[in-house]
């Protein structure tokens, strides 16, 4: 019985990640490789039928210009989210650790509540503040957020404003797992509450930055839902804004299921490439091999 | 020997925290300030929504959730109850398997064990947008798409809960308790169920919210599986009540209030659960 207790116990996770996991990417796999070939005037029974074009389908979404110019804004876009929402997160979360702030707790909450707000209703609402007719941010600024070029920054504060407050919670967690007593040495040693910041806390909060970061470059390859909910308050916004919003096109607005499956893969494959390579460049930089 | 107080370093005194207090409370309106508008958009009227000025109150609250009922023969709060049961079931399958494995990938040691964490770790990597559309077509198949169990069932597996049960049965389960239970006759099964689960409860707590909110916060998956507006959950319901109504401003108090009273579950959840929201299990207790 112990013997075959741990698989007992690890079958439902197994079943649940054979169907809905395993199967539907080898399902994608397979699409992504066929092509719907017509034959004669492509009328009647048989006339189309499903052919094995291997790698075309790839090809020709790396050859996409719509894709490409896709993937420049969602570029764009992401690195001004990471850079912004990880830099506060940190920020915050040594802010928060740090012995001489006052109000911590109101603080932690308030950061965090946007955490409980869907993607959805958090566009929405800022989709709103950025309306000239309803917004106290118009009646002071007069700044046309929703315009060719604000629209990226726009989108992004929406990101930023939806993730600090669990990036902040990561690594305030991290944090506070540090024993105490490694801080009084270091003001022993007279270093400052900024020396300890930079010197000790950055260093050990190291691995949790990392995780956060992968995470979220994961996440904003797959922006879908603030350009979606955008796009009815603006007309900036096109239907293949992001890659995966043309994946969904393909696949529910023009019925191309074959260029769908490819491009998912492709962006899962830069998704892939993007993550392994930071984690390659920052155990590089942060052990000194080559 | 005296011990050095945290809070007043050397120093500096009050003076020295000024910086640091403004510039967390500074991160805490912005955060704030989204919630707080819409909390007062929601109690105007139409006539006040775009006559009064954009941080007072007004005094049509109760006209437009009267209104936001009465929409469309109350979708809206259909949308709520999917919302909750997409949310409540799928969390609460979502965190017993997630404990349950948890529990057996620390606890025991057996042929294929790393295999198996890292295959269902390594779901963290594959992006929903792989799955979806698969997803969508293989449920299709069986006549499954637009229904509950298309949004519920996928979203069952979490491989980062399975991560954090693990480390928390590791450090919530003494060893020495399974092998008095075994010592004494009790079977895996009643080890598992009777002696490990209660032990998880608070680490399955935590796992049970974050699931909750991923479960409710979700777009994507509801968005492309459901057609039928009557399975919505509110994200994809917002959604179309935005798309809808953007170009009409008579529909902007129904879409605001719509987007308030969305909020105000999971911020009540999320403030009387403050102990539970943790990212750290290993520790093995929840403070």
């Amino acid at each position: 019985m112990k013997r075959s207790a741990p698989y007992l116990f690890l079958t439902p996770a197994i079943v649940l990640f054979t169907l809905f996991l395993a199967v539907p990417i080898g399902y994608t796999v397979y699409l992504a490789m066929l092509r719907t070939k017509v034959s004669g005037l492509g009328l009647g029974k048989g006339s189309r039928r499903e052919v094995f074009v291997g790698f075309d389908n790839f090809a020709a979404a790396l050859a996409d210009a719509e894709l490409w110019n896709g993937w420049l804004r969602v570029l764009g876009y992401g690195t001004l989210v990471l850079v912004v929402m990880l830099g506060l997160a940190l920020l915050f979360a040594l802010l928060l650790d740090s012995a001489r702030v006052r109000l911590a707790q109101i603080s932690r909450i308030a950061i965090f509540l946007p955490y409980a707000v869907p993607g959805v209703a958090a566009t929405l609402l800022w989709g709103f503040l950025y309306l000239p007719s309803l917004s106290p941010i118009r009646e002071i600024l007069d700044i046309d957020f929703l315009g060719a070029t604000t629209v990226t920054y726009s989108m992004a504060n929406v990101a930023v404003w939806g993730g600090v407050g669990f990036n902040m919670l990561v690594l305030y967690t991290t944090l506070r797992a540090i024993p105490r007593d490694l801080y009084e040495a270091a003001r022993l040693d007279g270093a400052s509450e900024f020396q300890i910041a930079l010197r000790v806390k950055i260093p050990i909060l190291t691995p949790a930055i990392i995780l956060t970061t992968v995470f979220s470059i994961i996440a904003t390859i797959q922006v879908f839902t603030e350009p979606t909910t955008l796009r009815p308050l603006t007309n900036t916004i096109s239907s293949t804004w992001s890659p995966l919003m043309k994946v969904y096109r393909d696949a529910f607005v023009t019925g191309d299921l074959y260029s769908a499956a490819a491009t998912s893969i492709v962006i899962a494959a830069i998704s892939l490439v993007l993550s392994f390579g930071f984690l390659r460049v920052v155990r590089n930089r942060a052990f000194g091999e080559g | 020997m005296t011990t050095v107080s945290h809070r007043r370093p050397r120093g500096g005194g009050a003076l020295a925290g000024l910086a640091p207090t403004a510039l967390l409370l500074i991160g805490a309106i912005y955060c704030l300030f989204p919630v707080l508008w819409v909390l007062i958009a929601a109690t105007k009227s139409p006539a006040e929504l775009f006559s009064t000025s954009t941080l007072a109150f007004g005094t049509g609250f109760f006209d437009n959730v009267a209104d936001l009922f009465a929409y469309r023969d109350g979708v809206f709060w259909l949308w709520a109850g999917n919302t909750l049961i997409y949310a409540g079931g799928g969390a609460l399958l979502s965190t017993a398997v997630s404990a349950v494995s948890g529990y057996a990938l620390a606890k025991y040691r057996f042929p294929g064990r790393n295999l198996i964490f890292n295959l269902l770790i390594g779901g963290i990597l594959v992006p929903a947008v792989v799955l979806a559309i698969p997803q969508y077509l293989l449920f299709s198949k069986i006549g499954l798409a637009d229904s509950y169990w298309a949004v519920l069932l996928p979203q069952i597996l979490h491989p980062y809960s399975i991560y954090l049960a693990r480390i928390y049965a590791a450090a919530a389960i003494p060893d020495s308790l399974l092998e008095a239970g075994r010592i004494d006759g009790a079977g895996e099964w009643r080890l598992m169920s009777r002696v490990a689960m209660p032990l998880m409860v608070p680490g399955m707590v935590t796992i049970f919210l974050f699931q909750f909110v991923a479960i409710w916060n979700n777009f994507l998956l509801p968005f492309i599986m459901l057609g039928d507006d009557g399975k919505f959950p509110l994200t994809v319901g917002l959604f179309t009540l935005l798309q809808s109504g953007a170009n009409q401003p008579s529909l902007y108090n129904l879409i605001l209030t719509g987007a308030f009273l969305s909020l105000v579950p999971l911020i009540a959840l999320f403030l009387t659960m403050q102990r539970y929201w943790r990212t750290d299990l290993s520790s093995g207790a929840v403070k």
